[in-house]
């Protein structure tokens, strides 16, 4: 059954993959092989979602977890690498969410993509995503692990810059792949420290050994350190680049430039959650690192506050959804690193649904808008498309953690642990996220009423165009709304309440130092309430900026233009790093070439050698003059010198 | 275990192939044709031989294997012994399977004294299986040099406009380290009696002697690797090589040096080899980074991929000197998969120029929407020479990190930049050339892959993904060997440690 969930869309991502050669250009649509396309790779995504959901059953309900090795990868010395499918509770958990929505999104990819001229490229990428995406969750080993990591960084860069006409879809691929990169640099080099230091790359394995090691010490760079630390900090570097934390986060946002559903799958709901599901997976690691959480902790809050302020002035409607989720991750985030790790898994899931939902929301909204992406050039769309408008609703409902949505719950508990957990970066992290959580309400409900409220902007050639989704679209957003409003609630028990010892099994290790999440449940009534409170106020705020007051934003912008200019270009990141890594990089290549190469190397070595005794052949021949006299008064000058050192040499 | 002489069989039946090219007479058009089908199906015979060996090859020890041993100048011990072992194994097979490529490859493009040039890659195979084969000094020694003969007339004489430049300073770079080993096989003849390479890998050189003829052996090996800072003949030789020529050049030559160092320096020097250590990690890792952020700032594609070449081969000679089983066994992955890799490339920008006679990147662009084939081509090697764990290229990278990692902290962290710089300029490189709008008249009718070419893709293709996805099979070859050798240069380095300790 395992088998079947993690190979079927590797089947089907082939099979489409066929396809696109077979494909005849000039034949109008609907193509039979673009049909067919669509049909292989969503069936056969449907099939691994219930092929996931029976795993779950098995593993989780009947408390089964297993591994299933399948042949060696790698074996070399002391390391040996399987491809293995490991299932814990975390693992069928991850595999029932990440085939779910991956099934959602190739079906409302059927209507999205209907008019493409690539639809079996683009399902063969989307399948052979996911399988990237299973095989990262279902390693049993770290290098598995690396393998799903990196193969989902290949079909984000493929799928990014699926439009290959465009220029700016280029250059976001090769940066969320560079970027990407720069962390799993990091992470290797992670894993590489695990390997020195447990001899093993294998979950278990590892984990087994991991209390021994406690207080082992690395040196790393010539100096000493905790060696755990050392692991740790070196993949959490890994997972910061590939679910956008602050500092690596660069490229999340200029990934939207891929389609929709890709934002959808990829950059919200499944591979940017990669970091935390493996900080999480490595659980028994970070327990043992106080310094590492402590990172994991601030770096997390830190984005969330972060993303959550740039998220407040962007215009384009698909940018506002990726700060957030950028904001959403650094959640997860703080959650694990307060050891809150059931929290942050728990609000992964939730967040998998409602962001899914409202990132297709919004994709059936610039698909009705032929195409807009300014949320400038929206407004009043509402009585239009209601049905988009009420998942949009939902989904930020749900965002925002109002009572009984999905977010609702997750936030909750993740604040109220970071509270709990009565630690400096704990207190930072609940502040942080306690304004993040203001301000994502307060964004979430400017898109909304910039959207679907007030008095359009749109052109009424626009406007004429806006229709409500087909069928194929709307459909799988109600299983994504479904998700959003009672996942919260279904899950809290298992995830984060009374059943979750049992629910999680070994999946997760938390030390008894570590009591955050048990603490969570006695933290102060004003804890309890305030995420909401500040919930509410933030929407309240932007009902009285948008909609009471519209032309209040324009005046405040103009009154600290310094501000929100700083906001609008998203902290001046990309101008930094163009300035000191891309130019440099370029310039340094060049002089090294042109400089290096060309006149050091090849002036002083080859080409400098073959001048030089071209030059002196010149000089010989010139010697040969043909006059007597010259060649006499040479010999003769050769007759002394030998007479003298003669002489002297050999008389003292 | 076998009484048939494989190895000689597999080093001379190319020559055989050669000297039948020569017997042909007749009309230009029929000795073109006769001309190539000889020397595939030369070429292909011997490939199908070399699979005798993959078949008969025993993984538990690490002796030689298929030895052959005929005296040759017995007055002086010198004979003509051939033999292979786990390290050496891999790269004949590597030989075989890429000369037919290369011959498949230059089916269309090569035009003018096809006979000569078809005589050039069979004495080219001739020599280089010898020289991986070979296990006597002098043997090795002639087979070494002579592989510089047909490679210098490939590019000189089948070569682009500054093909003579190019090949003048690829012979003499070569040349130069060259006299250096020869000095060096010499002083060891006189020290050790001997030039049979096992016997020599068990006599224990004096420390300060190893350390001249470590550095002798050096120069030839660092320029063929080639290492920084004397790699500059190879973006020259490669941009003025024809297709095939860079793509021997690349996939085989290049592993002389490498192959050099597993098997001269290490085991018979191994004090100098530790002496030296800091050495090689240094001019590697500036190898590594100033390469690739040279290649980064390329014009040329076939310039491009020579340089990320010279920073693949950085990998290489890190992972060696780590002394470590997976810093070896990945340096030697890496030599394979970088042979298939980069062959592939060198291909792919072949296919290109065949058809719009430019190496420019920028006289290309929009590729895709004509030759969706070759992008998907392109895209695998592309990966594969960006290491992405599931392609050859990670598997060798890997374990060179994994290795260096033990050994020195700084080296690993320094070397692992090479992931994030290989992976900007591929994708640069992929992006201008494969991406964007197809607005070049030029382009307007390129054609995507020949049934032809997509064969010679094909086995590499192959290749490439199996060797990333289940590399066991080539692993296990090398294991006995490597351990071997590794137990070796231990004991023989706490004998020296002794000596010195007791000297005190």
């Amino acid at each position: 059954m395992e088998l079947f969930a993690v190979f079927l869309p590797l089947f089907g991502a082939l099979c489409a993959g066929f396809l696109v050669f077979v494909r005849a250009p000039e034949t109008g649509t609907p193509n039979r092989i673009d049909t067919t396309a669509q049909w292989v790779t969503s069936s056969a995504m449907i099939l691994a979602a219930v092929a996931a959901g029976a795993v779950f059953w098995d593993v989780v309900l009947g408390n089964n977890p297993h591994t299933v090795e399948l042949f060696t990868w790698i074996d070399s010395g002391a390391m040996e690498v399987s491809w293995a499918i490991k299932l814990d509770t975390l693992s069928s958990v991850m595999l029932l969410m990440v085939t779910t929505v991956a099934a959602v999104i190739h079906v409302y990819s059927i209507g999205y993509m209907s008019h493409d001229h690539s639809i079996p490229r683009f399902m063969s990428y989307l399948s052979l995503f996911t399988f990237f995406m299973l095989m990262l969750v279902s390693a049993d080993n770290l290098v598995q692990l690396f393998f799903g990591w990196e193969g989902v960084g290949l079909c984000s860069y493929l799928l990014i810059g699926f439009w290959y006409d465009r220029p700016a879809a280029n250059a976001a691929a090769i940066k969320a792949f560079v970027v990407n990169r720069v962390g799993d640099f990091g992470f290797a080099l992670g894993i590489f420290a695990i390997f020195v230091l447990f001899q093993t790359v294998d979950y278990d394995t590892i984990f087994a050994a991991v209390a021994g090691k406690a207080t082992a010490t690395m040196v790393v760079f010539g100096i000493e350190f905790h060696a755990i630390t050392v692991c740790a900090v070196l993949l959490f570097i890994g997972a910061m680049g590939k679910s956008a934390q602050l500092g690596l986060h660069t490229w999340l946002p200029d990934a939207m430039e891929g389609p929709t559903p890709v934002s959808a799958l990829i950059h919200a709901a499944t591979m940017v959650t990669a970091g935390v599901f493996m900080v999480v997976r490595m659980s028994p690691l970070f327990e043992y690192s106080d310094t590492a959480l402590t990172l994991v902790t601030v770096v997390g809050a830190s984005t969330a506050i972060f993303a959550a302020t740039v998220a407040c002035v962007q215009n384009d409607i698909k940018r506002v959804i990726a700060y957030s989720t950028c904001s959403q991750l650094g959640y997860m985030f703080f959650a694990a690193g307060v050891s809150a790790y059931s929290a942050g898994v728990f609000h992964l899931v939730g967040h998998a649904f409602f962001k899914a939902l409202l990132f297709l929301g919004a994709g059936s909204i610039i698909h009705a808008m032929s195409d807009e992406q300014d949320m400038r050039k929206m407004g009043g769309l509402w009585k239009l498309i209601p049905v988009t408008y009420a998942l949009m609703l939902i989904g930020s409902l749900a965002l925002a953690g109002i009572w009984p949505f999905a977010g609702y719950y997750s936030k909750d508990v993740i604040l109220e642990a970071a509270y709990a957990a009565n630690t400096l970066a704990g207190g930072y992290a609940f502040w942080m996220g306690i304004a993040a959580a203001f301000l994502t309400a307060f964004y979430s409900w400017r898109l909304l009423i910039m959207t679907f409220h007030g008095t359009s902007r749109a052109s009424a050639k626009a406007l004429a165009h806006v229709h409500e989704s087909p069928k194929v679209m709307i459909v799988p957003l109600f299983v994504l709304a479904a998700g959003a409003m009672f996942m919260g609630y279904l899950g809290f028990e298992s995830f984060v309440g009374h059943n979750a010892e049992q629910f999680w099994g070994q999946a997760i290790l938390v030390l008894p130092s570590h009591p955050a999440l048990e603490a969570s449940h006695g933290v102060p009534l004003w804890v309890k309430y305030l995420p909401l409170a500040v919930g509410v106020a933030g929407i309240a705020l932007a009902y009285v900026l948008y909609m009471g007051l519209p032309s209040l934003p324009g005046v405040l912008a103009g009154r600290m233009r310094w501000l929100y200019q700083f906001l609008l270009n998203k902290w001046y990141f990309d101008e930094l790093y163009d300035l000191i890594f891309v130019r440099p990089a370029f310039y340094l290549g060049r002089g090294f070439w042109k400089a290096g190469d060309g006149a050091l190397i090849d002036g002083v070595g080859p080409d400098g050698i073959s001048a030089a005794v071209k030059h002196l052949a010149k000089r010989a021949g010139a010697l040969q003059s043909g006059y007597l006299y010259h060649y006499a008064f040479a010999m003769l000058t050769g007759v002394v010198v030998l007479v003298t050192w003669y002489l002297f040499g050999h008389g003292s | 275990m076998t009484q048939l002489p494989i190895l000689s069989l597999l080093t001379f039946l190319p020559l055989v192939g050669a000297v039948f090219i020569l017997t042909i007479r007749g009309d230009e058009a029929i000795v073109k044709r006769n001309a190539r089908h000889v020397a595939l199906w030369t070429s292909v015979i011997n490939f199908a031989l070399s699979m005798f060996i993959w078949v008969h090859f025993d993984t538990t020890t690490a002796d030689f294997q298929f030895v052959e041993s005929k005296p040759w100048m017995p007055a002086f011990n010198i004979g003509y012994k051939m033999g292979i072992d786990g390290i050496s194994m891999l790269f004949v097979l590597l030989t075989t399977l890429l000369t037919p490529i290369c011959i498949l490859a230059s089916w269309e493009n090569i035009n003018d004294r096809v006979k000569e040039y078809m005589i050039s890659f069979l004495v080219l195979e001739t020599f280089m299986i010898g020289m991986f084969c070979a296990l006597d000094l002098v043997v090795f020694y002639i087979f070494f040099e002579a592989v510089l003969i047909p490679m210098f007339l490939i590019i000189g004489v089948w070569g682009g406009p500054r093909r003579v430049y190019a090949s003048f300073k690829f012979f003499l770079y070569t040349l130069a380290g060259s006299v250096l080993m020869l000095l060096a096989i010499m002083a060891m003849y006189f020290d050790a009696g001997t030039t049979d390479i096992p016997g020599l890998m068990v006599h224990r050189f004096p420390p300060e002697r190893q350390t001249w003829l470590w550095l002798a052996f050096f120069a030839s090996f660092a320029v063929k690797i080639p290492m920084w800072p004397v790699h500059t003949w190879l973006p020259d030789a490669h941009v003025e090589a024809p297709t095939a020529g860079s793509v021997i050049l690349a996939a085989v030559l290049l592993k002389f040096g490498g192959y050099g160092l597993l098997r001269f320096s290490l085991p018979m020097f191994p004090d100098a080899s530790v002496m030296f250590t800091p050495l090689i990690y240094t001019l590697s890792i500036i190898a590594v980074i100033y390469t690739s952020l040279v290649a980064l700032a390329q014009e040329d594609m076939k310039k491009l991929i020579a340089y990320s070449s010279v920073a693949h081969m950085g990998f290489v000679t890190i992972g060696a000197f780590t002394l470590t089983v997976q810093g070896i066994e990945g340096a030697i992955y890496q030599m394979l998969a970088h042979g298939v890799i980069s062959a592939a490339l060198f291909l792919i920008v072949g296919v290109v120029y065949d058809r719009i006679h430019s190496r420019e990147i920028a006289a290309y662009g929009g590729l895709v929407h004509r030759m969706p084939g070759y992008s998907l081509i392109f895209m695998v090697f592309m990966l594969g020479s960006v290491g992405l764990p599931g392609t050859a290229g990670f598997v060798g990278e890997f374990l060179v990190l994994v290795g260096a990692f033990k050994a020195n902290t700084w080296v690993a962290a320094f070397a692992a930049t090479g992931l994030i710089l290989g992976a900007a300029y591929m994708l640069y490189l992929y992006r201008r050339v494969i991406f964007g709008s197809l607005t070049k008249d030029s382009l307007a009718a390129i054609k995507d892959l020949s049934l032809r070419e997509f064969a010679i893709f094909a086995p590499l293709l192959v290749l490439v993904i199996w060797m990333g996805i289940y590399p066991a099979p080539f692993l296990d070859i090398m294991h006995v060997s490597v351990a071997n050798m590794i137990t070796q240069i231990d004991s023989a380095l706490n004998a020296s440690t002794a000596i010195s300790v007791a000297g005190q």
